[in-house]
C-alpha cells in the first residue's frame, strides 16, 4: 500500500469508527463502511487537512471509494 | 386513569457510569468534586467541578459500551450521556429487543438546560480563525438540546413522541412530568424521560462564574465547596452526566411482569414571575409548583417522607427550605430533606432527573442519602432533618423532589411506593 492510501485509510478509520481490515481501497464509503453524505464531507475536510490539498465540490461528489480518494490526492498533492 | 409507573432507570454521574455505582457512592458519602481537567481552568475564577470520570477510574464512565464511536465523534458529550443512561435505562426495563408494535407506543423525552456549549465553543474558533469552510459538518445537529432523544430513537428505533425539555435546570424534572403525561393522555405507553448535561469547559464555567452563581471560594478544597444548607456555603459546584428513566404504563409494566420501581403520582409547574436567576425572595413559585404536585397525587404534607431538595448551596437554599416548610409544616411533618448536589455539584438540565433516579432509590432500599458537608446548618434549620453528613436508614413510602431553574421556572414531582 502506498505512503498515500495507508494515511487515507487511517483517517477513514478513525472518522468512520470501522474495523481496519475493511477499508480496502475498492471501499465504497456509503455501502460498505455505513457513512452517510455529512460523514462524506467531513472525510474530505480531514484529507485536505492530512495532505493540504483542495478538494473542491465537484470532485468531492465524485469520491465514493477509499481508492477515488487516494487517487485524486495522488494527483493534486503537490507536496 | 392510566397510572404511569417507573420500570427502569439510567445513570452517568460524576459518582459512577451507572446506577448502582453512583448510588452506593452516594450513601457511602464519597465526593465527585475535584480541580478542573477537561481543560486548563487555570485563569478561571473557579477552577473546580465535579466532573464524570474517565473510564479507568475506579467509577469512570465508559462511553464505548453503549455509543458508537462515531457518534461519540460527532455530538457533544451531553448527548453521549445521555444516549448511555437512556441505554442503561432501557436494559435495567428488559426492554432491549421491542416487537415493532411497541416501538411505535414508545417515545423518547429527554432534555438539557443548555446543551452542547463545549462544541458551539470549539467551532466558533474554528469559524473565526480558520473560517466557515472548516467548520464541522456535523456541527448543528452535534449540539441541539433535542438530539439525545434523536439520537436515542434512531439507535432503538423508537417512534412514539420525540421530545426534549428546556427549562435550565428545571429540565429533568420537567421531562419526567411531561412524559408522564404523555403516557396519561395515551400517546404512549412508554416513555424514556430525563436529561443530561455537560458544559464544563472555558465558557460554561466563566458564564457561571460571571452570573456569581458558583463557588469561587474553595477552589483549594474542592470537596468541602458544594455545601447546602451550610452557614458557609457561597455557591454552586457545576456537575455533569445524565439521568433517564423509563416510564411506563401501569397495566401494560404488570402484564409483562416488570420490575416496578414506583408511581409517579404527582407533578407540579409553576414561574416565578420574579427575576431571571433569583428566586422569589418569599419562594412563592416553589411553593406553588409542590403544593400543585402534592394536590395532584391526592396527597397530604405528612404522607411525604423523603424530599430531595433543589439546595444548590447558594443563598437561595434558605428560600426552598421556607417554602418546604409552608408546604409540609415547619419541623416537614417526619419527612427527611437532604440535597445530593452535596456529592455530585449540580447537574443543571440533568439535575432533576437524576435526583428522582435518587428518591427511587430511597424508596428501594429505604434509605435516604446524605447532605453533605453540612457541619454548620444555617438558620432556620432547626427541627428539619438534612440528613447530614451520612445516609440514613428509615421509611421511605413517598418522595418529593424539587427542581428551580434560571428564568424562575420551577418543577415538583412526588412519586411513592407501589404495593
Amino acid at each position: 500500500m502506498s505512503d498515500t492510501a495507508d494515511r487515507v485509510s487511517k483517517i477513514v478509520v478513525e472518522h468512520l469508527g470501522v474495523e481496519a481490515d475493511k477499508v480496502n481501497q475498492e471501499a465504497s464509503f456509503i455501502d460498505d463502511l455505513g457513512a452517510d453524505s455529512l460523514d462524506i464531507v467531513e472525510l474530505v475536510m480531514a484529507f485536505e487537512e492530512e495532505f493540504g490539498v483542495e478538494i473542491p465540490d465537484d470532485a468531492a461528489e465524485k469520491i465514493t471509494t477509499v481508492g477515488d480518494a487516494t487517487k485524486f490526492i495522488e494527483e493534486h498533492n503537490k507536496g | 386513569m392510566r397510572r404511569v409507573v417507573v420500570t427502569g432507570l439510567g445513570l452517568v454521574t460524576p459518582l459512577g457510569g451507572d446506577v448502582e455505582t453512583s448510588w452506593a457512592n452516594i450513601l457511602a458519602s464519597k465526593n465527585g468534586a475535584g480541580p478542573i481537567t477537561h481543560f486548563d481552568a487555570s485563569d478561571q475564577k473557579c477552577t473546580i467541578a465535579c466532573e464524570v470520570k474517565p473510564k479507568d477510574h475506579e467509577y469512570g464512565f465508559d462511553a464505548d459500551k453503549r455509543v458508537d464511536h462515531k457518534v461519540q465523534r460527532q455530538v457533544d458529550p451531553f448527548i453521549v450521556y445521555g444516549i448511555d443512561a437512556a441505554g442503561q435505562a432501557l436494559e435495567d426495563a428488559g426492554l432491549e429487543d421491542m416487537s415493532d408494535d411497541l416501538k411505535i407506543r414508545t417515545g423518547c423525552s429527554i432534555g438539557a438546560g443548555i446543551g452542547g456549549l463545549p462544541g458551539i465553543e470549539r467551532e466558533s474558533i474554528v469559524l473565526k480563525e480558520r473560517g466557515p469552510g472548516r467548520v464541522s459538518p456535523h456541527f448543528v445537529h452535534g449540539r441541539l438540546i433535542n438530539l439525545i432523544s434523536g439520537q436515542v430513537s434512531i439507535k432503538y428505533g423508537l417512534m412514539g413522541p420525540n421530545h426534549a425539555v428546556v427549562t435550565a435546570c428545571s429540565t429533568g424534572a420537567h421531562s419526567i412530568g411531561d412524559a408522564a403525561r404523555m403516557i396519561r393522555d395515551d400517546d404512549a405507553d412508554i416513555m424514556l424521560a430525563g436529561g443530561a448535561e455537560s458544559t464544563i469547559n472555558p465558557l460554561g464555567v466563566a458564564g457561571f462564574a460571571q452570573a456569581r452563581a458558583l463557588n469561587m471560594s474553595m477552589n483549594d478544597r474542592p470537596t468541602e465547596a458544594s455545601r447546602p444548607y451550610d452557614k458557609d456555603r457561597d455557591g454552586f459546584v457545576m456537575g455533569e452526566g445524565a439521568g433517564v428513566v423509563v416510564l411506563e404504563e401501569y397495566e401494560h409494566a404488570r402484564a409483562r411482569g416488570a420490575k416496578i420501581y414506583a408511581e409517579v403520582v404527582g407533578y407540579g409547574l409553576s414561574g416565578d414571575a420574579y427575576h431571571v436567576t433569583a428566586p422569589h425572595p418569599e419562594g412563592k413559585g416553589a411553593e406553588l409548583a409542590m403544593n400543585m404536585a402534592l394536590r395532584k397525587a391526592g396527597m397530604a404534607a405528612g404522607d411525604i417522607d423523603y424530599v430531595n431538595a433543589h439546595g444548590t448551596s447558594t443563598m437561595a437554599d434558605t428560600i426552598e427550605l421556607s417554602a418546604v416548610k409552608r408546604v409540609l409544616g415547619d419541623d416537614l411533618s417526619g419527612a427527611s430533606m437532604s440535597s445530593t448536589k452535596s456529592a455530585i455539584g449540580h447537574l443543571l438540565g440533568g439535575a432533576g432527573a437524576v435526583e428522582a433516579i435518587f428518591c427511587i432509590l430511597a424508596i428501594r432500599d429505604q434509605i435516604v442519602p446524605p447532605t453533605l458537608n453540612l457541619q454548620n446548618p444555617d438558620e432556620g434549620t432547626d427541627n428539619v432533618d438534612l440528613v447530614p453528613l451520612v445516609a440514613k436508614k428509615r421509611t421511605v413510602n413517598a418522595v418529593l423532589n424539587n427542581s428551580f431553574g434560571f428564568g424562575g421556572t420551577n418543577a415538583s414531582l412526588v412519586m411513592k411506593k407501589v404495593d
